[in-house]
Order: C-alpha cells, then structure tokens, then sequence
C-alpha cells in the first residue's frame, strides 16, 4: 500500500444543520430537503441518494415548508416570503412576500396550478402558479389562530388546515370553512397547554389524518367532520406525516425519534373493509423528527439531528440490492476542505465563515506504524467571515498557499495571501473582471497562476493570476448539451487540459491552450462524484454514485484499456455495496499505478498494475495478507486495498490531500445539535 | 416371587395441573385442567375440586370443549386414545383410539367431527418430530370406536403446543417452529410461511413461542423469546406482509391469548406480570402483577369474564376482567429439586416438603389439596434467574409434630456459606407454626443431616454437620436467660476422629443415637453422651442409616456408598446379615417393622421391602419406574386396609410415596383400594345447582344426615321428601328479601317441611308430589334444578331401584295432582 505520513486532523468541527422539511417529486425522483440554516438540498432517489444539488441558505432564513409545482420547487419561511429556486444554476430565482406574517407551511395541489400557504395572522393565501412567477389569487376565510399545517384533497376542491386545538376544512371555491373539528388536549397538566396540530394530511377517500402535540395520530371524517380512530403513537409531539401515492400506508415521525408506520390493511382478509392500522416502528433517529416522507420504496425522514435516514420498506422492493439499503446520509457529498499541497495549508469551508490551517510538522522518519514526534503544533493561522448574508457556496486555496477564493451566491472573492514564518496578512484583491461575479465551482490550475470558475450555461471562465492582480483570460464553453450547473473542476497537473461534471452527468474536457472544448466523455447515467487527471498519462479517472469507476484516456478520447477490464470483469460485490459516495480522486506520485479513492468511511488504493478481485477472492483482504509469506501474498493480493481503520478506530475521512509522502486524514465530529 | 398382579404403581395426587391449558366450561362455573390420567373439574366460585374424569392410562396431554356440545370436553392421551366425556357429570361418553402417542389437541367449529391432533413421528424419542394430523371421527353408536382416517396437514410443527392455533372461525390454522411461522388455509390448502432472522444488530432472540389469533379479525399475535409479541397481519400476501412490534416482557413470552370478543390480548412470561393489551391501541396496557410463579398459559371463559392463569408453581389463578383474583387452585408445588426429604406431619398428617421458594407446603395427599404454605425464609423471593437466595433444605418434625426444625441456606456454588438452624413451635391457638429459636451458627459449615429424638418426654435435637461434628440441641438448657425458658440451645458437642459424619439416627425409644462417620458407626446414649460402641464394615462410606422398629428394634440398617445393605444386630453389636445392592433410599415404615429400599439398577429402579428380621423380602417389583428415586415416604392410612394378602398386608397400615427425578409423585395402590374408590367417587357426585357456599356445606350435611336416618327406616319415601325439603330452603334463602312474604307465612310452610317427614310414615308419593307441585308454581326453575338432581342420582347409582312410571300412571298422577288437596293443608296448618 505504500507509505505514508499521517496527519491526524481533528480541529474541523463541521456541524451540519438539522433538516426542516422534505418535499419528494414523483416525476423526477428528486428529494428535496430543507435544512434549518436555510439551504435547500436536491437528492436523486433513484441514484443512490447522491446529493445533486446543493443551494446555500442565508442568515435569518428560516425555512418552514417545501414544495414541489412540476419541476419547480418553492419554498417558505418564517421571514414571510415564498421563494422559488433555479434550479439549473441552483441558486434563489425570486422571493415574494405574502403580506401574512411568518409563512408556517407551503403545499401546491396535484394539479400543479396553485399554491396554498398558511400564515401566522390565520390566512390560507392561494396563489396562482403562473409561467414564470407566482400571483397572489386569493385568501380562504380568516382564522382567529395561526395556520401550522395544510393538506390539498386531491382532487383540489378542499384543503384541510391543522390549527392550534383544531382543524378547519375549506372549500377552495368558496374559499369558506365546511367542518371545524376540534383537537382534544392532553389530560392531566398538559390540559391548559394549546393542542398544535403540526401535520394534516387529506386523503382522497375524504379522511382527514391528523398529527398532534398530544401525540396522537387522528383519523377524521370529512363528511360528517367527526373523529373516525385515534392512535396514541407517543408521549410527545406526533411533529411530520406523509402518506404513499397509492395512500396505503402512512408515516409518522415524532419528538422521540422515531417513525411509526401505519398501513390500511384488511382486517378480514380478502374482503374490503380496511382499516389503518399501525404496524412498524423505525427507530434511527436520536432527536426529533422534523420532516418525513414516504416514496415509493422507501421512507426517508430528517431530523434535529441532521443525518437524513432512508430506510427501504422490504415490501415493496422487487430485488433486494445495494441500491435498497438503509441509508444514513449525514454530511455534504460534496468537498468542504481544500489544501495547499506545496506549503502544508488547509481550507475549511463553513456556511458563514472559512478557516485557513496550517499542519504540524514533526522529526524525520519513523518506522511505519509508530507515531512521529510533533515538532510544531498544527495552528489556525486566519478566520475569515463572509460579508452579507449569503452562506459561502464553494471555496478553494491555491497549491501553491498563496491564493485564497470564496463565492457567494452573489459575490465571488480572491484573496492574496502573505505569510513569511509567523506574519500573516492578506489583502483582498479589489478589481475583478466581471465575470467573475459568482461561481458554482473553483478551481486553482496546478501552478497557482490560473484560477477556473464554474458559473451560469456549464461554462468556465478562466482568469491568470499574478502579483498584480487577477486578469481574465476566457471562457470554456461546452459545444452542446445541457446547462446545469458545474459542482466538479478537475485541472491536469502540466496545466493543459480541465475537466468539469454538470449535475446532468456530462463530463466535458477542455483544452487550456487553445481554450476550446477538446471532447465530452460518453454521458453515463450515474453522477459523477469525484474526478481527477492522472500527473502522468493524462488519464480522466471518474467515480460514480453507484461506485463504478471509469479511466478516460484524454489524448486518445476514449476509456483506456483497464477502464474496459474493470467494465467487462465488473466491480466486487462489497465494493458496489458501498453506500457513501467517493469524494475524491488522487494519485500516488511515486507510483504511477496508485489510484487514491476515498469515501466518508474508508480509504482505498487501486493497484492497476494487480489483478482485479472477483466476487469469490476475500475482498478485505489485508490482514489475511499480512499473515502470509512474501510469495503467497503475491498470488493472494488484488487491486483493491481498503483501510477502515486507523490505530483501531474507525476513519471519518472527509479529505485526503496528497503531497509527496503526506496524507491527510481528518476526523469528524458528528454532533447533533 | 411375590405375586405382584394387583399391586400397581400408580400417579396419585401432586400432579401437575399446569401441563396444559387450563378450560373455563361456557358457563364459567367450572375449571378443567388435566392432571397426571386425570382431569379435573374444579368449581370455579370455591375453588373445590367436585370429581375428576378417569380412565386415561397415561398423562392427559390436552384438554379442549367440544365446539358441538358445550357441556362434553375431549382429552387426549399419551396412551393414544381421545376422550368425550360429560364434564358435569363425569362420564365417559365415548373413546377414540388412535394408536399413536397425542401431545395435543385443537378443534374448531367449523370443522365438525375433525380433530387436529399433534402426534410424534420420530421413532425413538431423542430426535423429536412432530406432526399435526387431522382425524375424522367416524359416527358410530359404540364406545370405543376406532379412529382411523387420518390426513397430515403439517409436519412443522414445534413441540410447544401453544404454537400452534386456529384462525378466525377455523378457516386457517397457524404453527409456528424456530423461526418459521405458517398459516395453512384449509380452503386454498395452502400454506403460507414468514420467517425471521434468528438475530439482528440489536440482538433480538426471534424464536417464535407462542401464538394466538384474533377471533373475528385475520390478525395473528406471536410471542418470542425476547419478549417482543408481533401482531402479523395481510398474511396472504408473500410480500406485502406486514407486523407490528410491542415490547414489554423482558423475557420470553410464554403465552398469548385473545379475549372472544377480541378487544383484548393477554400475554405472560416468566415476570409472573399478566399483561392485557388493548387490540387496536396498542400502547395501552394494564398489570396484574405478582401473581406467583411464571404464567405458562391464559384461557378465557367463553363471555370473556373470567381468565384462567397456570403458573410454574403448579397453580392455576381465576381471575376475574375486571383484572381481579378471585380464585387460586393450587397444586403440590414442585420445584426444580426437593432439598427437604419428604415428611409426614404427625398432626395433620400432611405431606410437608419444599414448596414455593422459601417455604414449607403442607399437602394432604387423601383429599389432594395444598393446605397452606409456612414461610420459613421470611424473605421476599424475587423472581430472576442466576440469583442466590435462600433455600429451605433440610426440616424435621419431632414425633408429636409440637416441633418442626428448619434449615435454611443460601451460597450453594460460591464458597461463602450462609445458613439458619430454625426451630418452630405448634401454638395450639392459632394452629399453626410459630418460630421459636433461630440458630445463625449452629455449626461452621454445612449440616448434613438432622432428626429428633422419638421418645415422648424430653424432645432433644441432633444436626451432624460437615465441619465434623454433631450437635444436640435441647429446649431451655440455658441458664444464663431469665425468661420461660422455651428456647433451644446446644446440650452437647460430639465428634468421631475428625471424620465428617453423614448422617445420624434415633432409635424407635431414644435410648440410642446411631451417627455415621464415613464408614464408621457410632453408638451413643443420649442420657449420658457416652459412646457406647462402633460398628464399621468397610469399605464404602455411610449413606443412609435407620434403626428397626417394634420387634426388630434390635437392629440397625444401614447403606454404604459400595452397594452394601448392611444389617446390625445391637445386642451382640455384630452384623447380622449384608447383602450387595444399591440402594439409593431406604425408608422404614414408622407403623410395622417394614423398611422399604429403593435400589437402582441399570436404568431402573427396583423396590424391596422386607423386615430386618428376615432374610425373605415381603414384597419386590421390578422395574418401578425408570429414573432414581431419592425421597419416600410412608403415609399412615386413616382406616386401614384389612387385606389378608402376603404381598398387600405391607400396605395396610401405611401407604408408600415415593418422588423421582422427573418430580412425579408415584404410590402403589392395591385392587380392592381401587375398588372402594371407584365406587366412593360414584356417590359424589355434587349437586350444583346450589352454590357451594359455607351455608349451603352447614346445611348439606344436615341433610346428608337426615338422609342417612331415613334411609335405615323407609327407603322408598327418602328421595321426595328430601327434595321438598330443600326446596323449601331454598326458596328461604334464594328469594330476595324484599320480595319475601311476611315471616309469618313463611314460617309455616318452613315447620311444614319438617313435619312432613315425622308424619310421613309409609305416606302415599301422591301426597309428596302435590306439596312440590305448589311450589313449582313459584319457582320453576329450581324444581328443574331438582329433577335433573334426580336424574343424576338415577344414572349415578346402580343400586338404587327408582321407580319408573308408566304413561298410564302418569297421567293419573295429573288426575290427581288437580283435585283441591287444599283442606289437606289446613289440617297441618292447625296441628300445634
């Protein structure tokens, strides 16, 4: 495997934000998920839940309610606007205020025409989903109380509405109440506290299933508005509800943690008469349950604790793969830290503010396993705050530790930054093109003389660095194809070619000396998650989503001959089974034949020059290795080297820089707020 | 040999009554519960044992109603016969023979005249297989019928019999074994079948065992040994299956039942907490808790009133819904291991042996019942497994039963001993033990051994003990304490060599204390704590010991560890005679010279009884029962038996019990005893149309007695005269009392019932039947009550002649029933 000098990286406490709502889009298979520091992620459930999209929040943003309209996703909070989201270039299309105080919950109706929210001063605002804007319709009758949920029938005529100690039905014609149904409060002290009726959900039967404070699951009849079942699920809030499309089974998640499921079963079977009936219980959470909901193999449920959960319901999968595992998504699939490779620095990026490290150092070699001695402490050496409310969207140092860039969703930033022995200044540098107004990606080329920005249509600007400033140099635009945003750049280490990954799974590959589109690698259906050009060969080196890996030949255009090996003997079983996406994609300088890979749980080394495991050789195989003599460990060792833990320890890797004979692990903490 | 042919070993009483299911008869009067061959019908209002159903040859495997008849119950056996019986009256309706052993029987109403019925396949039993079959019962008029049309429906079947159960309404059966559960649906004839992981991340044990079904709704509830009950539902589908998980017992759930109405399930487990979980709202939950050992079954009357419990602790628990207990039918609690031998008190003439933990039972083996439990311990008991607590081990009783010693210890695997001497006064006041003295270090380690002197007078104690040395014990020997001098202290300390004696003796009179020192015996004179001489007949150290009794008090028996029965004679302190036999018990008869030995053999146990005078035994049989037997007891007769038979005049006096290692309580029963049994349980049979209240008991006997006069005068008048009488009584205390006349009235007609019978010398049934005529009038029902009375009695007894009239007689009985017979009454009415 090689030997390597470990930095044990234990000073980026990234927190993730807990999940606020959840809107899943039938259509396109798309999670949306919004977090409480006001960014919107979009994941692909078809994909592996790869995290395809990642719209940064801002201060004082809090989101209440996700929706999707078509392919259009909206949003409200309790700074009472709506928002609607680009998601092509992923960023805040427009925000309208609706006039009604904090907005507590946003739905659209099946029919993909209107919107209806619910808001603080006791109004269901309608608005009209138009082409390109929304426009106020109408408000339903004024309730004397906050409006904290809502649920559209789904034929569209009525909406249901959970309101503290009641619920009210409207009829959207009319825009009056039909059935006020009153919501018991708890016994004993909890009697003089109000009943919130956190999640209402309208089922085209014409029952009414309600989620309260008391922690009842409530069934309702629309028709006669009177109490059909009641269900005490728990002691506490009964906080989220979702139902399947086929309205066969409904999810709860509640203030304890965990997700009860209840299922409209027959009680005499093969007879009609069904009832709800509360089958399951999920417990992965350790905080409360924010947001739930039920798609078609899976329910997926988000919480204060901020890890997304999907936990496929066996019954309705038809084969039972590594695509239909329980699955616990807890951080970014995205690069949160870049390093300076030359100069022993490190970036770490948080929603509102970066921070710039430098390494410790120690004493010579030590022999492998033993820890070194550390001459010099790892030091923070800057902490810069973002200017304005924008969370910081991506971020990059430059390898050489000289440059320092960040964007905003509306302000891209480049900083020159000094540092002999203990000095540190930076200075910002203040005349930029125009261009280089806000970017989806950056990039440093591998000399730190240019710096490449992925922005609006798929394209990238290029602009050259020097001591006097920043210089704009062109643009690379792709011949054809989509124009989703940009999330990878890849630059050759001989600064001749660049490789950028849209969202649409299109590579593109550009020539930097003649600043033109040199080839497009063949779409394949799974995203890319990490990239990277080999220092040598000038080989594309992609991995995907669904834990394939691909070799792409720049100079020949087409994949190289081990990519092709790799397809036609397939991956190993455990490999595939792997359910965090690779983040990263380096090179071993010494030897030519190392591919670095690494996901949030395990490092790997692929060995091209070995033969490929298949799925009877022991995949984890290095301490059977060990225990073997030189010549046997030849005819046992396969490509694949994985190492999952460090010193004992499990790894939380979340990069790997790679300089020399350095390698970088950090650990994680993961804790809930 | 002794001709053995009428001599048979038979289960008498102590049986467990928690083997199966207890049954609530339909109109919840009666509890049903099998019983080594029997079954029992108990009262479930006074938890009386009325009669029990015999005629089984080996232990009754399971009890189920007839879904056709509500008054006619089936067993099945493992002598592989099936049984309907009349539960109420205690016949034996018809017999089934399926010729294989039966380990449990289900049937359901849809399914008329099919039984379900468990049956083992395997051929030797250590590779159990077991199958659940269907048996037609063919329609014949006989009484024993063989039942041949047989059809397997499942051969994955668990041992368990309450993992298998029917479905709503008989349309499906569900079984389940280790970790598969499968729903056969009869009318498909397809079987479904879920299977768990035997354990998951959480390490979740998934082992189904026990199931029920829900009576109206396709919903089945699995216990598992983890404690989880699922509620499994959409079972027709191989995927869309789905269950729900509930968790409350902490370990395995031993049973599940659904109420009939199906709003309820209970469940139980080794917690001894019965669980009622409301169906539908299934986080609400209500407890009964302590109710003793762990619950092994729940049945539910028919109108969902009562619930039945069987515990571990052989008892059976009434409980009323409104989770109330209202009545306990306790069994002989048996335990892992009796530690006590087993004992007779000489006052009540109960068996007395370790009972529920920590305590003593006294158990009267004639009327079977558990009389009461003495706690010894004084310690709550706490019910989890892998805890040291204290065990009641040894106890002994002196020879007028005044005083019962006890010993009590605890820290049997580790090494720090902790032991109680107790010794217990009778207070004739209270009629019960009262703790007198208690001894913490009686000695410095184990005490092997115990007993009191015999003679009348002074009542003296002696413990051997492992630290080499036995002590006496007196009452009232110190004299430093002021008081009554009641208490128990030591009187003398002896020891042989430093050897560790094993066990000691009295002599029938007391004059000499026999205690075994490995191989040595020492003789001593308890007047004077002199050792009188020591017999020794190497090699093989002492196990049992006992002195001759009546004409053979001269000698003195004793068993070695190297199968030797050794006899001494104590005049010339020489050995008698010895033979070479491995006796694990030796038990002498404290009414004749008889000593019994038990001696195992090879895989069985062979009995000897014989006096130590002769060479001759009275009395052999081969072959006894198959496992070792370590406790006998000779239980005194109330009359004894006055058999002239060499082979049975052993059993005159005293009757031998005897407990295995399986912990089945076994005697041996001569044929005339049998007899006068059957004959006995005959008349028994109880009238229950009157509750069995203490009142009704008081009156009962009054009227048995009269009865008793009666039938020595007229005989032919007896029968009518009694049932006008009670009905009087009855309609006294069965009317409420606001709709009473005045007492006035009711006066003369309660005097008239008893006057009839002073005058009712050779009176004509005409009469009789005019004076019940009036009172059906006003109570119907009761008279009812009463005829079908005298029809039991009809079928009940052979020998009773009743007289059968003819249609032409009865019609001349109504005749005269109308004519005025009022003027009759007056001239009673006017009678002083």
């Amino acid at each position: 495997m090689g030997e390597f000098k470990v930095h044990r990286v234990r000073f980026f406490d990234y927190m993730p934000s807990g999940i606020r709502a959840l809107a899943f889009n039938q259509d396109t298979e798309r999670m949306a998920v919004a977090r409480m520091d006001g960014s919107v992620e979009v994941f692909h459930c078809s994909d592996r839940f790869f995290q395809e999209k990642i719209i940064p929040g801002r201060e004082q943003c809090g989101i209440e309610g996700l929706s999707w309209v078509g392919e259009r996703l909206f949003s409200a909070g309790l700074n009472g606007g709506i928002t609607e989201y680009d998601l092509t270039n992923q960023k805040v299309k427009y925000t309208i205020d609706a006039y009604g105080g904090p907005i507590w919950t946003i739905t659209g109706n099946q029919q993909g025409t209107h919107l209806a929210v619910g808001c603080e001063d006791g109004t269901v605002k309608l608005f009209e989903v138009n082409e390109d804007q929304i426009q106020f319709e109408r408000n339903l009758d004024r309730q004397k109380s906050r409006i904290i949920s809502l649920s559209w029938h789904p034929s569209g005529s009525k909406i249901a509405a959970g309101m503290m100690d009641m619920i009210q039905v409207f009829n959207v014609e009319t825009g009056h109440s039909i059935h006020r149904m009153l919501a018991d409060r708890g016994a004993g002290t909890s009697r003089s506290k109000e009943c919130v009726v956190w999640s209402v959900v309208y089922l085209s039967d014409g029952t009414i299933i309600t989620g309260d404070s008391v922690g009842m699951v409530k069934l309702w009849d629309d028709q006669t508005g009177t109490l059909i079942k009641s269900h005490n699920v728990t002691k506490c809030d009964v906080l989220a509800l979702s139902v399947s499309q086929n309205e066969d089974s409904l999810v709860a998640g509640t203030s304890e943690g965990i997700v009860v499921q209840f299922q409209f079963v027959s009680m005499v079977l093969e007879k009609d008469d069904k009832e709800w009936v509360r089958t399951r219980t999920f417990r992965n959470h350790t905080h409360d349950i924010r947001a739930v909901a039920e798609i078609t193999t899976a329910v997926v449920s988000g919480g204060m604790d901020a890890q997304l959960v999907v936990r496929p319901l066996l019954d309705k999968i038809e084969v039972r793969s590594a695509a239909s595992a329980l699955r616990k998504i807890h951080f970014p699939h995205r690069r949160l830290v870049s390093c300076a490779r030359k100069s022993g620095l490190m970036l770490f990026q948080y929603p509102g503010h970066l921070e710039l490290w430098r390494l410790g150092e120690s004493e010579g070699k030590g022999t492998p396993g033993s820890s070194l001695f550390v001459k010099r402490n790892p030091e923070k050496l800057l902490q810069l705050k973002v200017k304005g409310e924008d969370h910081i969207r991506c971020s990059a140092v430059s390898p050489c530790g000289g440059w320092i860039v960040y964007s905003t969703a509306s302000t891209l930033r480049l900083y020159r930054l000094h540092c002999d022995n203990n000095n540190i200044s930076i200075t910002k540098i203040s005349k930029l093109p125009k261009v280089l107004s806000s970017a989806n990606q950056l990039c440093f080329s591998s000399d730190s003389s240019h710096l490449f920005s992925a922005s609006a249509q798929s394209s990238v600007h290029i602009a050259s660095l020097s001591q006097s400033g920043c210089k704009f140099v062109g643009t690379l635009k792709p011949k054809s194809g989509s124009h989703q945003a940009i999330h990878l750049l890849a630059a050759s280490e001989d600064g001749k070619w660049l490789a950028s990954a849209n969202s649409d799974h299109e590579v593109h590959i550009y020539n930097l000396q003649t600043q033109k589109a040199h080839c497009t690698v063949p779409v394949y259906s799974s995203a890319v998650t990490a990239m990277g050009i080999h220092p040598a060969t000038n080989c594309l080196f992609m991995m995907h989503a669904d834990q394939q890996m691909f070799e792409y030949s720049i100079e020949q255009k087409q994949y190289t001959d081990w990519s092709r090996t790799v397809q036609r003997k397939g991956l190993h079983r455990f490999w595939v089974e792997r359910d965090t996406p690779c983040l990263n994609v380096m090179f071993n300088p010494q030897n030519p034949s190392h591919v670095i890979l690494h996901d949030m749980y395990m490092l790997c080394i692929i060995d091209q020059s070995l033969p490929l495991p298949d799925d009877k050789t022991q995949f984890y195989n290095q301490l059977t290795l060990k225990s073997l003599t030189e010549e046997q460990r030849k005819s046992q060792s396969h490509a694949f080297k994985v190492c999952k833990t460090f010193k004992d320890r499990p790894l939380h890797l979340y990069v790997c820089g790679l300089s020399e004979e350095v390698c970088f692990i950090k650990r994680l903490q993961i804790v809930p707020c | 040999m002794v001709e053995t042919s009428d001599i048979r070993v038979v289960r008498c009483g102590g049986s467990k009554v928690n083997l199966t299911p207890p049954i609530i008869s339909s109109d919840s009067r009666f509890v049903l519960c099998t019983s080594g061959d029997l079954v029992k019908v108990y009262s479930t209002r006074t938890e009386e044992w009325l009669h029990s159903l015999q005629g089984h040859t080996n232990q009754v495997t399971g009890i189920t109603l007839n879904p056709a008849n509500h008054l006619q119950v089936y067993s099945c056996s493992v002598d592989g016969t099936v049984k309907l019986w009349d539960f109420i009256d205690g016949i034996l309706i018809k017999t089934f023979v399926i010729g294989c052993p039966l380990f449990a029987i289900y049937v359901s109403e849809k399914h008329t005249g099919v039984l379900f019925l468990h049956v083992s396949m395997a051929t030797d039993s250590k590779n159990e297989c077991f199958q659940l079959v269907s048996v037609h019962l063919p329609k014949s008029a006989e009484q024993e019928v063989e039942a041949k049309e047989m059809s397997a429906v499942s051969s994955h079947i668990s041992k368990n019999p309450s993992c298998t159960a029917f479905g709503r309404g008989g349309e499906y059966i569900a079984f389940a074994r280790h970790l598969q559960l499968n729903v056969y649906f009869f009318r498909k004839q397809k079987t479904y079948s879920f299977s768990l992981k035997a354990t998951d991340k959480k390490g979740a044990k998934n082992a189904f065992t026990c199931i029920a079904c829900h009576p109206t709704d396709d919903c089945i509830a699995t216990g598992h040994e983890d404690g989880k009950i699922r509620l499994w539902r959409n079972f027709i589908h191989k995927k869309e299956y789905t269950y729900s998980t509930q968790h409350w017992h902490h370990n395995a759930v031993n049973t599940l039942c659904f109420t009939p109405e199906g709003t309820h399930l209970l469940s139980g487990g080794i917690e001894s907490v019965l669980v009622q979980w409301q169906y539908g709202a299934d986080n609400r939950k209500e407890f009964l808790p302590r109710l003793g050992g762990s619950i092994l079954h729940i049945s539910a009357s028919s109108d969902g009133q009562l619930f039945c419990t069987s515990h571990s602790d052989n008892k059976i628990t009434v409980i009323e819904s409104s989770f109330k207990v209202c009545g306990v039918i306790q069994g002989l609690v048996k335990g892992d291991a009796v530690l006590t031998d087993l004992m007779i008190d000489p006052r009540s003439k109960a068996l007395v042996l370790n009972g529920k933990p920590g305590h003593l039972q006294f158990y009267s083996l004639l009327r079977d019942k558990h009389l009461y439990n003495l706690d010894i311990v004084q310690q709550e008991y706490i019910y989890e497994a892998g805890l040291d607590q204290f065990e009641v081990v040894k106890a002994a009783f002196d020879i007028k039963g005044s005083w019962l010693a006890t010993v009590e210890e605890r820290g049997k695997k580790s090494s720090d001993l902790e032991f109680f001497l107790k010794l217990w006064a009778f207070d004739e006041r209270t009629q019960s033990f009262v703790l007198n003295t208690t001894i913490t270090a009686a000695h410095t380690d184990r005490i092997i051994s115990m007993c009191f002197s015999s003679s009348e007078e002074t009542t003296m104690l002696v413990t051997a003990a492992e630290d080499s040395q036995f002590k006496a014990w007196c009452q009232g020997a110190d004299a430093d304490t002021q008081q009554d001098q009641n208490f128990w202290s030591c009187d003398f300390v002896g020891s042989y060599h430093k050897l560790n004696p094993t066990n000691c003796s009295f002599s029938a009179d007391s004059s000499l204390l026999a205690v075994s020192f490995q191989e040595v015996i020492t003789i001593w004179s308890p007047d004077t704590w002199e050792m009188l001489t020591t017999l020794c007949q190497p090699p093989g150290v002492i196990r049992d010991l006992c002195f001759g009794r009546l004409s053979c008090s001269k000698y003195l028996l004793g068993t070695t560890t190297k199968n030797l029965l050794c006899c001494w004679n104590l005049l010339t302190c020489e050995l008698e005679w010895s033979t070479s036999v491995d006796v694990s018990k030796l038990q002498p008869d404290p009414f004749s010279e008889n000593v019994a030995a038990f001696s195992y053999q090879s895989k069985h146990t062979d009995l000897f009884v014989f006096k130590p005078s002769e060479p001759r035994p009275l009395f052999t049989n081969k072959n006894v029962c198959s496992e070792k037997v370590h406790r006998a007891v000779f239980v005194p007769r109330e009359e004894p038996l006055n058999s002239c038979d060499e082979s049975t005049q052993w059993l005159n006096r005293s009757q031998l019990y005897f407990l295995t290692q399986n912990m089945d309580l076994l005697t041996f029963s001569t044929a005339t005893e049998e007899d006068r049994m059957l004959s006995s349980s005959k008349q028994l049979v109880i009238d229950d149309s009157v509750a069995v209240t203490p009142f009704y008991l008081l009156l009962g006997k009054h009227r048995q007695q009269q009865q008793k006069l009666n039938t020595q005068s007229h005989p032919v008048s007896d029968k009518p005269q009694q049932t006008q009488g009670s009905v009087t009584i009855k309609e006294l205390l069965h009317t409420p009392a606001h709709v009473l006349p005045a007492a006035s009235v009711l006066c003369s007609m309660f005097v008239n019932s008893f006057l009839i019978s002073n005058t009712g010398v050779q009176q004509d049934p005409l009469r009789e039947e005019m004076d019940s005529e009036k009172e059906e009038e006003d109570s119907e029902e009761e008279m009812e009550a009463c005829d079908s009375q005298q029809e039991l009695r009809a079928q009940g007894s052979v020998d009773e002649v009743t007289p059968k009239l003819s249609k032409a007689q009865e019609r001349e009985l109504k005749r005269v029933r109308k004519t005025d017979f009022s003027w009759m009454a007056g001239l009673i009415d006017s009678k002083p």
